[in-house]
């Protein structure tokens, strides 16, 4: 189990609180599917992915990401039991879904990419540390029940 | 070998044009060591390295941050040999310095995060996957060497 110090617990749900998890949540999908274009096979019934802007305009794009984020919101209220949280979710990725584990990594640094982007300043050294042991502790619990 | 279009070596030529190299070092480097903190272990000689505030401002991270992103520059400079380019940096890197080549990628993906930091909204997600690519594509470089 990953352990968060109450620091890192305070900057987590501090930044996140200033998150708009429509917004970012469509963007850090997008970009996902626009920087590791391979990614774009667990979407085929989205319609229009053939170029970046057609990618981060989709509307389907954009309610995945904020239901992916949304869930996000639910790790950040249980930092002490993230694979307690994402038990069915991994269920769910392995066995009905197919994705490998190593998508949830790349779009925990996605994330972490949009997050600087969108903060600037407020995302100091510190902030990027919390936020990427974080995603990549996200990553770690939907894995948790890969088979 | 790493293939960019045209566009994407201008997308990334014109953003490079943007930064401050010597300053988006320091702060790349800097922010390893707090994110990723055994990258300390490789830089023993750098004194303090107490804190993230004090990372953030020794002056030997920062000097070795802005060697580190001028030599990336150059790999910017010859995008079709970046391995010959950096033969030499992955030998030493190896056979002196005993760098895991893990280390090269998560360097390459705090400087797209910073780049997103400084860039904001600049830092398209075109841009972004242009320069997931390069970053790729030098951490290759780097670790082609090794034996």
């Amino acid at each position: 189990m990953v352990h968060f110090t109450a620091e890192e617990k305070a900057i987590i749900t501090t930044l996140w609180s200033k998150v708009n998890v429509e917004e970012e949540g469509g963007e850090a999908l997008g970009r996902l599917l626009v920087v590791y274009p391979w990614t774009q096979r667990f979407f085929d019934t989205f319609g229009n992915l053939s170029s970046a802007s057609a990618i981060m305009g989709n509307p389907k794009v954009k309610a995945h990401g904020k239901k992916v984020l949304t869930s996000f919101g639910d790790a950040v209220k249980n930092l002490d039991d993230l694979k307690g949280t994402f038990g069915h979710l991994s269920e769910l990725h392995c066995d009905k879904l197919h994705v490998d584990p190593e998508n949830f990594r790349l779009l925990g640094n996605i994330l972490v990419v949009v997050l600087a982007k969108h903060f600037g300043k407020e995302f100091t050294p510190k902030v990027q540390a919390a936020w990427q042991k974080m995603t990549m502790s996200v990553a770690s619990a939907l894995a948790s029940k890969y088979h | 070998m790493v293939h960019l279009t045209d566009a994407e070596k201008g997308l990334v030529n014109g953003l490079w044009g943007k930064i401050n190299v010597d300053e988006v070092g320091g702060e790349t480097l800097g922010r390893l060591l707090v994110v990723y903190p055994w990258t300390q272990r490789f830089f023993d000689s750098f004194g303090n390295l107490s804190s993230a505030a004090a990372i953030m401002d020794n002056p030997k991270v920062k000097a070795h941050g802005k060697k580190v992103l001028n030599s990336f520059s150059d790999g910017l400079k010859h995008l079709d040999d970046l391995k010959g380019t950096f033969a030499q940096l992955s030998e030493l890197h190896c056979d002196k310095l005993h760098v895991d080549p893990e280390n090269f990628r998560l360097l390459g993906n705090v400087l797209v995060v910073v780049l997103g930091h400084h860039l904001g909204a600049e830092f398209t997600p075109q841009a972004q996957a242009a320069f997931q690519k390069v970053v790729a594509g030098v951490a290759n470089a780097l670790a082609h060497k090794y034996h």
